[in-house]
């Protein structure tokens, strides 16, 4: 995506610069730029590093327990197809849970094992199944109770109060899931009565 | 209101903190050791974007400063107008379901020229947390299971998206 995007920016803004005689601002943002993805990426580390660091804390506590424990009642409204399937259950719980702690890099593979389980279950193994899409959903609806990176960049830039954004992001998110999940809920309904026809 | 949520927004972070040191304390966990362990893991994540970063900061900064994102927005600006949606905003909008690190950029860039508490500032660190990169994920989640019909789940989330972006923008303006 990126290789083909990437080239394309540059060409158009260097060659727009150019050719309508722009370039001293040209040269003095490339090294701008630079500068900022070097700032950024310093003062990031500190937020960073003190997440990580609090979250790895929680992994290893009982906490990711009680969380599971609490999604349970959530999960099966959401994926009423694998009423059966603990497996598949516990896989998906981990991944939101990990999804809500901000754990990115743990949440990806966990959630690709729901996926590998779900497809187990699957009856059409070319088509996503309605569990998976609602999975997808979930991981794409962004439920993150600390959003971290952007706290980070936030602090970074000078903000006065770098968490103030944490309810706005709530409240964003929690309308964003709701409407993934209820379009989610209503084309498994249409596709179904389609299908009974 | 705007009270109860800057003292929420305030309070969630040192809470959570607070949370997580006392279960490790009570269960007698090596709380220090397992914080070191995972900081260790946040210099990974940095150093990992960092190249990243680079790059897509040097495509969106000479973007700006050469004069076509201006063009771009100019273009779209009377359909921005009639929805009353922020044109400042819009190259993040556009960019985030497709690119986590270059809507980082994007995102960082925008608060930098409005301020990072302004308004626009705001609504571009909200629209960041609240939203994901869609198509990414989509395509991680799906190719994983070897799946190339994915039915609905592109109109789902892209929907979801919407409503997230849309939300953040309305939030932001009823705060300030």
């Amino acid at each position: 995506m990126l290789n083909l995007v990437w080239p394309i920016f540059i060409i158009i803004s260097f060659s727009y610069a150019i050719f309508s005689g722009n370039l001293q601002n040209l040269n003095s943002s490339i090294f701008d730029s630079v500068e900022s993805a070097v700032n950024l990426s310093i003062t990031m580390l500190g937020t960073m590093c003190l997440w990580s660091g609090i979250i790895n804390v929680a992994v290893n506590t009982n906490i990711m327990k009680i969380l599971n424990k609490m999604l349970k009642p959530i999960i099966k409204f959401l994926f009423p197809e694998i009423r059966e399937n603990q497996k598949a259950q516990n896989e998906i719980s981990m991944n939101m849970v990990a999804n809500i702690l901000g754990l990115g890099n743990a949440s990806t593979p966990l959630g690709l094992k729901a996926m590998e389980t779900l497809q187990k279950e699957n009856k059409n193994k070319q088509e996503l199944s309605n569990s998976m899409i609602m999975l997808i959903v979930m991981n794409t609806a962004s439920i993150q109770i600390i959003p971290t990176t952007i706290i980070a960049i936030r602090s970074s830039l000078g903000s006065e109060n770098p968490t103030s954004i944490i309810v706005p992001v709530w409240i964003a998110t929690i309308c964003a899931g709701i409407v993934g999940v209820t379009v989610t809920k209503l084309f498994i309904k249409y596709s179904k009565k389609r299908e009974n026809k | 209101m705007i009270h109860i949520i800057n003292f929420l927004s305030n309070l969630a972070m040192p809470l959570i903190i607070l949370i997580i040191v006392i279960y490790g304390f009570i269960e007698k966990k090596e709380v220090f050791d397992k914080f070191i362990e995972g900081a260790k893991e946040g210099i990974k994540i940095v150093i990992n974007i960092f190249p990243t970063l680079i790059g897509l900061f040097l495509a969106v900064g000479t973007l700006r400063s050469s004069g076509v994102l201006d063009i771009a927005i100019k273009l779209i600006e009377p359909l921005l107008h009639m929805m009353n949606f922020p044109t400042e905003i819009m190259p993040l909008a556009l960019l985030r379901p497709i690119s986590g690190s270059s809507s980082i950029a994007v995102a960082t860039d925008i608060m930098k020229n409005f301020g990072v508490d302004s308004q626009i500032g705001i609504m571009a660190g909200v629209i960041m947390g609240a939203t994901e990169t869609t198509l990414y994920t989509i395509a991680v989640y799906s190719s994983s299971v070897k799946i190339k019909k994915t039915r609905f789940v592109l109109i789902a989330s892209l929907t979801a998206d919407a409503v997230g972006i849309i939300t953040s923008v309305v939030i932001c303006r009823l705060l300030s």
